[in-house]
């Protein structure tokens, strides 16, 4: 998996690519995320778009997301999930945790 | 149609493979090649094989990590069959055992942020059957089912006259 991070309107966007799995360098997603709240983010949007395949550990890498962000204060919300994706977190009941937009503009409004 | 032996016990199965790997998490990776590969040919598409596919890889990803404690000299076997409709896929390793019972339920809310536990959960949404055992020799053998009446497109035509009945 590839995670990359970048900056709009005053948002901090992590793009994830691949699959997040176990096995695939999903810690990835943490440590990425570390770096950008130690640099101050407080808004933080996951673009999930090009993620194929999701498993119960990449689900778990997501929750600690959320849960690292809520505990500093910042906010996250997650975008553009591939139906799969979607079906997931609909099944984990996680769909009622996350803020999920249809797409990257929806998402960065809702700020 | 034969018979496959899987860790000591006999069922009519028609076997497809079997695949032994080490206990390195990157080898969940080669067993999702050969899964796929032998998915096509039964001509599952890609919505059914992308489930069946995840389920697998919890089970392998629990064999290697729980059972197997990721001890790269212990092994996990993989076997892929069909029982009639059904495919069936028994994933096994070495370790001591393990009591589904034990599992917490990951949709209860005090449970729905806790960042693991949702593997056998995956396991029976994606799958019609999972079924946990013990090796007679130990470690876990988990056999998971998937009705798929679509199945056939590969096999012996002897095998379909009952295409043109009528389904209860």
């Amino acid at each position: 998996m590839n995670v990359s991070a970048r900056q709009r309107d005053g948002v901090t966007i992590l793009d994830l690519k691949g699959k997040l799995t176990l096995g695939s360098g999903e810690q990835a997603l943490r440590t990425t995320l570390q770096d950008a709240l130690a640099a101050g983010a407080t808004k933080v949007i996951i673009n999930l778009k090009d993620v194929t395949t999701i498993d119960s550990t990449g689900v778990g890498e997501l929750v600690g997301t959320y849960t690292t962000v809520t505990n500093r204060g910042a906010k996250l919300k997650l975008s553009t999930l591939p139906p799969k994706l979607q079906d997931i977190l609909t099944i984990t009941q996680l769909i009622t945790v996350f803020d999920v937009y249809d797409t990257e503009d929806e998402a960065i409004a809702s700020f | 149609m034969g018979s496959a032996r899987l860790a000591g016990v006999t069922m009519p199965l028609e076997h497809r493979f079997h695949l032994g790997i080490g206990s390195r998490f990157e080898n969940i990776e080669l067993v999702q090649v050969v899964l796929k590969d032998s998915l096509e040919r039964l001509g599952l598409d890609e919505d059914a094989r992308h489930w069946v596919d995840i389920a697998v890889r919890e089970a392998v990803a629990n064999a290697i990590k729980h059972g197997n404690r990721q001890d790269p000299t212990k092994r996990v076997e993989v076997d892929l069959g069909l029982d009639g409709e059904s495919l069936v896929i028994r994933v096994e390793d070495e370790g001591e055992g393990f009591e589904p019972g034990e599992v917490l339920n990951p949709l209860a809310p005090e449970n729905l942020l806790k960042p693991s536990g949702r593997g056998i959960f995956y396991m029976r949404s994606f799958m019609d059957e999972v079924q946990y055992g013990l090796r007679p020799d130990g470690g876990t053998v988990v056999t998971l089912r998937k009705r798929l009446p679509a199945l056939g497109v590969d096999r012996e035509p002897a095998g379909r006259q009952e295409q043109g009945e009528k389904s209860e």
